[in-house]
């Protein structure tokens, strides 16, 4: 028989619990992308001359695979005494990447803010950490939040890369279930459907949220 | 970032690439990885295309088919935006066999990419056809186009120049998927490097220049698209005619 429901309900509890892994990764590693990309925006509008050396930095973490980046972390780091667990490396290497993504995120809000704002935070005397804080980032980010969202999901589907090193998440259980039971069918179905499940929830979600957010923000 | 500054990176990186292969570590290990570049390179040129294709078709069924084709189209396109490109490669990989369908793992990788970024591609392609003013099939009409004319002569042309970006956006993502190809058994790049790795340890060299071949080939893509696109917008007078 090709498909035995009796085998996809027995696996159903070992891939449940592999599944909060995989979440786990990406709030975290989403938690990383989120900050740091705020920081390097910020970072490049705050100090001007850094701003060649971020994008140039963007542009590489951009350009190469995160594959190689996970591997990249996870073997190399060790070689300079910084040995770091399967986990905490892809969950930083997925960080780092999406945090190149996000900061490009960033920038497009901070570009869409008008001159006038700063130029009336520099005649109130507010200072860049003020004019940040109170008046620049809470205009920048409602707008962009709908493409962090896409960022968000975009990184969810990319936690399958962990098996690659090895980290219990769902697609490394689905692979173990298959090599013991020589069955791959069940296992790695049920990966793609929980998948499937859970972008069309958040891509509903985040249309959602932009609705409000729109009805929200004054234009 | 401007085409000087890319085309400064790349013979940067080239040059990086170059110096570095003059040290012994880094010069045993270039030429297996340059083999492994060209299986990446031949994945990802045959995956591209598949996925221009799919891409083109998939949006065409999605606004003009007739119902059940809509339907499937969008089915396509939902399934493979949601789930992740790792999942569906191993799905064709180990799962297709199950079912008495045996694929080659090239053709597996080829495959899965194309579909996946076809998938992609589709919504791009959509956007930009319905990006193109209202005016223009008012006017396709008023000269008694059929639908096909229209869509041949007036709107892809336009709506070309407009997916351009786009489409080179997904060819890096593109490119950077194959390395995913290296789990099926195939030995491309990545496969080289992890399998080069575990037999002699020398990890920095290895995945230094790994990642640098990578941004050589990202950067020929980048740079190239630009040029397609300075190329197709002549002649176009975008922005000034609706």
């Amino acid at each position: 028989m090709i498909w035995d429901w009796g085998f996809a309900l027995e696996i159903l509890p070992v891939l449940a619990r592999a599944a909060i892994v995989s979440i786990e990764a990406t709030l975290l590693g989403f938690a990383i992308a989120a900050t740091l990309g705020l920081v390097l925006a910020v970072v490049r509008i705050a100090i001007p001359w850094t701003g060649w050396t971020i994008s140039v930095l963007v542009e590489l973490i951009r350009s190469t695979p995160l594959l190689i980046q996970i591997f990249f972390i996870y073997f190399v780091f060790p070689k300079f005494g910084l040995v770091i667990d399967a986990f905490t490396a892809g969950v930083l290497a997925i960080g780092i990447h999406y945090a190149a993504y996000c900061s490009e995120v960033y920038r497009a809000g901070f570009d869409n803010i008008h001159r006038g704002q700063w130029e009336a935070s520099v005649a109130l005397n507010l200072s860049s950490w003020t004019t940040f804080r109170d008046v620049i980032i809470p205009q920048a980010i409602p707008p962009v939040v709908p493409a962090l969202g896409n960022y968000l999901v975009a990184l969810f589907k990319e936690t399958p890369l962990l098996s690659a090193i090895a980290v219990l998440e769902l697609m490394q259980t689905a692979k173990i279930i298959g090599s013991e039971t020589f069955r791959y069918t069940e296992p790695i179905t049920l990966v793609g459907l929980f998948f499937l499940a859970m972008s069309l929830v958040s891509a509903a979600l985040i249309r959602s949220l932009e609705g409000f957010l729109n009805r929200r923000t004054v234009r | 970032m401007g085409i000087r500054t890319l085309l400064g990176m790349l013979i940067a990186a080239i040059a990086v690439i170059g110096l570095l292969a003059m040290h012994e570590d880094y010069g045993l290990f270039l030429p297996q990885l340059l083999e492994g570049a060209v299986l990446t390179i031949e994945i990802a040129i045959l995956s591209c295309l598949l996925a221009v294709i799919l891409g083109v078709l998939a949006a065409l069924a999605r606004m003009y088919g007739a119902a059940p084709i809509r339907w499937l189209a969008t089915v396509y396109v939902e399934i493979f935006r949601g789930t992740s490109a790792l999942v569906q490669l191993f799905w064709l990989f180990f799962v297709l066999p199950q079912f008495g369908v045996t694929i080659n793992a090239f053709v597996v990788a080829v495959l899965a990419l194309g579909l996946n970024v076809g998938a992609y591609g589709s919504e791009v392609v959509r956007g930009a056809v319905l990006s193109i003013g209202r005016g223009q099939w008012e006017a396709s009409t008023a000269l008694n186009m059929s639908r096909a004319q229209m869509l041949r002569r007036i709107i892809l042309p336009q709506a070309f120049v407009a997916m351009i970006p786009p489409w080179g956006n997904l060819f890096i993502e593109l490119l950077k998927s194959t390395a995913l190809v290296s789990l099926i058994t195939l030995s491309d790049l990545a496969f080289k490097a992890q399998q080069m790795n575990q037999t002699t340890l020398k990890t920095v060299p290895i995945f230094t220049l790994v990642l640098l071949v990578y941004l050589v080939m990202s950067l020929v893509i980048t740079i190239g698209m630009r040029l397609l696109e300075k190329r197709a917008s002549l002649g176009l007078a975008r922005g000034r005619t609706a």
